[in-house]
């Protein structure tokens, strides 16, 4: 295993491999798997992400009813462009371009699956499962990828993900949403970058700015429940990872090295006062319409409490 | 931990690691407790699971780890009709559990073989979960690894026939915690494994005298 974005990218260059294959070789190794069992196990993980993409563009609404059938709307409206339809209905013509609209489409589609308690891949975990599929397919339509580069991309945004996990966090609770979506779109843009082409370097680029540009997001969840503010930061972060792989595969450097931006990252998580960390007490769950939302989803009344045990 | 399939994973059903797939976790684990499908069980939340279960599914993520779900099972949405078809009952409540982590439950489960079994636990993060009480024990296990529950009465000795049982069985002891009601009173071993017990060598343990019931727990915490 990997403890750093140094060790890592050292690794890949040294051995003049990419990133992901880097990642993919270590992690054989220290499972004690086969190089064949490791691709088969991500292929796995690739083919849920995939039906995922598929169901939420159809149409999902999620168990409370607050949110579902963005991503189908994103989609109907990147169709409508395609057709022409758009100029001749008046409506206005979208301005991002691909693959940004598809990122934006495929990130909401995985995101609501979640809420609607479909099947998804944790990427790193739950609340963020979107912004890495989000990236990866829409990146990978652009550039003709097939399954084999996918799997290795989507390795090199694991071996990301498990620098992360191990120098600083991964969870809402302790570091906001920032290491969450955050830490998505820092994996999602490592995961641009392995499709790219790019070199390890250009990678460990990616990691640092697109991180960069989510120090400090809070997770302020209304009503404490993964739906709003997350779904649509799922599909805001793939802007941000698309970005810092753009700035990186043009060699822009990140002035800060990826290693010490994810420690930035822990510290201002450490710093986030608790309202803002998943307690559902700040921010966005304490606006007007949050505290409203919250009280007609979940009922919470004192009455409800039926008494102590133990 | 945290290898790249930790992070590249789990594959669950949403919405929540904490909030669905750790409270499936803690009916399955439930579910070994007491052997079986309950016939009824009686579900008490606390916290965040009481604030905010309808959107999270924590509800039938529960009862989809009492059926025998995993986290992945596309079925958990649909578990409270799977329930009923099985006929099995269920209720909820809200409740205040004292001084326990945030994501908590206790569960008042009426066993396949009609005994009563009180089982508490949290889910802590990230699908993780901690058993922290059967009956009136207090314990302490994660469901990472294979466990086998003891319960007998107090005496001196019955724990070295045990693990020396398990040595002679190979079966390595990962950790060990033992709690009793009062000396010469109830008392309950937990023991967490590397390896899984045989049926064989969980009826020779079964056999020790004092011993109660000895229960065999498969790790519920894994693919």
């Amino acid at each position: 295993m990997y403890t750093s974005i140094a060790e890592l990218t050292n690794a890949a260059v040294s051995r003049a491999l990419t990133v992901g294959a880097a990642v993919r070789e270590q992690e054989a190794l220290d499972l004690d798997q086969s190089q064949d069992v490791v691709i088969c196990r991500m292929q796995e993980r690739l083919a849920v992400m995939r039906d995922s993409v598929g169901r939420g563009l159809a149409g999902v609404r999620s168990r409370s009813g607050l949110t579902g059938g963005d991503a189908r709307r994103m989609a109907e409206a990147r169709t409508r462009i395609a057709r022409g339809h758009a100029t001749a209905s008046g409506a206005p013509m979208l301005i991002g371009g691909e693959p940004l609209t598809s990122a934006i489409a495929y990130a909401l589609a995985v995101a609501e699956v979640n809420a609607g308690m479909g099947r998804i891949v944790a990427a790193p975990t739950a609340g963020s499962c979107g912004v890495l599929p989000g990236v990866l397919f829409s990146v990978g339509e652009i550039r003709g990828a097939g399954d084999a580069e996918l799997v290795d991309a989507l390795f090199a945004a694991g071996g990301v993900g498990a620098v992360i996990a191990r120098s600083s966090t991964l969870a809402g609770a302790a570091g906001g949403c920032q290491a969450e979506c955050g830490a998505a779109a820092a994996m999602a843009a490592a995961a641009a970058v392995e499709i790219a082409g790019g070199t390890p370097e250009q990678c460990a680029d990616a990691v640092a700015l697109a991180f960069k540009g989510l120090l400090g997001l809070v997770c302020d969840p209304v009503a404490g429940l993964v739906e709003v503010p997350c779904i649509k930061r799922n599909a805001t972060s793939v802007a941000v990872a698309l970005a810092a792989a753009d700035m990186a595969l043009a060699g822009i450097r990140s002035v800060i090295p990826a290693d010490e931006v994810i420690w930035a990252m822990g510290a201002i998580g450490r710093e986030l006062p608790a309202s803002l960390r998943e307690t559902a007490l700040g921010g966005l769950a304490a606006t007007p319409t949050g505290k409203r939302i919250a009280s007609e989803i979940n009922m919470v009344r004192d009455d409800a409490v039926v008494g102590i045990i133990r | 931990m945290n290898g790249v399939f930790d992070i590249i994973g789990p594959i669950m059903v949403g919405p929540s690691s904490s909030h669905t797939a750790g409270a499936v976790r803690l009916g399955l684990a439930a579910r070994a407790i007491v052997g079986g499908r309950p016939s009824r069980a009686a579900l008490a939340l606390h916290g965040s699971f009481a604030q905010t279960y309808r959107g999270h599914g924590t509800d039938v993520a529960l009862i989809a780890g009492i059926l025998g779900m995993r986290p992945d099972d596309e079925r958990i949405p649909d578990s409270f009709h799977v329930a009923r078809e099985q006929g099995m009952e269920f209720t909820f409540s809200r409740a205040d559990l004292g001084d326990v982590h945030p994501n908590s439950v206790l569960m008042e489960l009426t066993g396949p073989n009609g005994s009563q079994t009180t089982v508490g636990g949290s889910s802590v993060g990230g699908g993780n979960i901690l058993i922290t009480r059967i009956d009136r024990f207090d314990v302490d296990f994660t469901g990472t690894s294979h466990a086998l529950i003891v319960s007998y009465r107090d005496q001196p000795g019955v724990i070295a026939k045990i693990t020396s049982l398990l040595a002679t069985e190979n079966v390595n002891i990962a950790a060990m915690r033992v709690s009793r009601e009062g000396r010469h009173a109830r008392a309950l071993a937990i023991i967490e494994l590397d390896q899984p017990v045989s049926k064989e060598a969980g009826a020779l343990i079964k056999r020790i005298s004092g011993i109660d019931t000895v229960i065999a727990l498969p790790p519920v915490v894994s693919e």
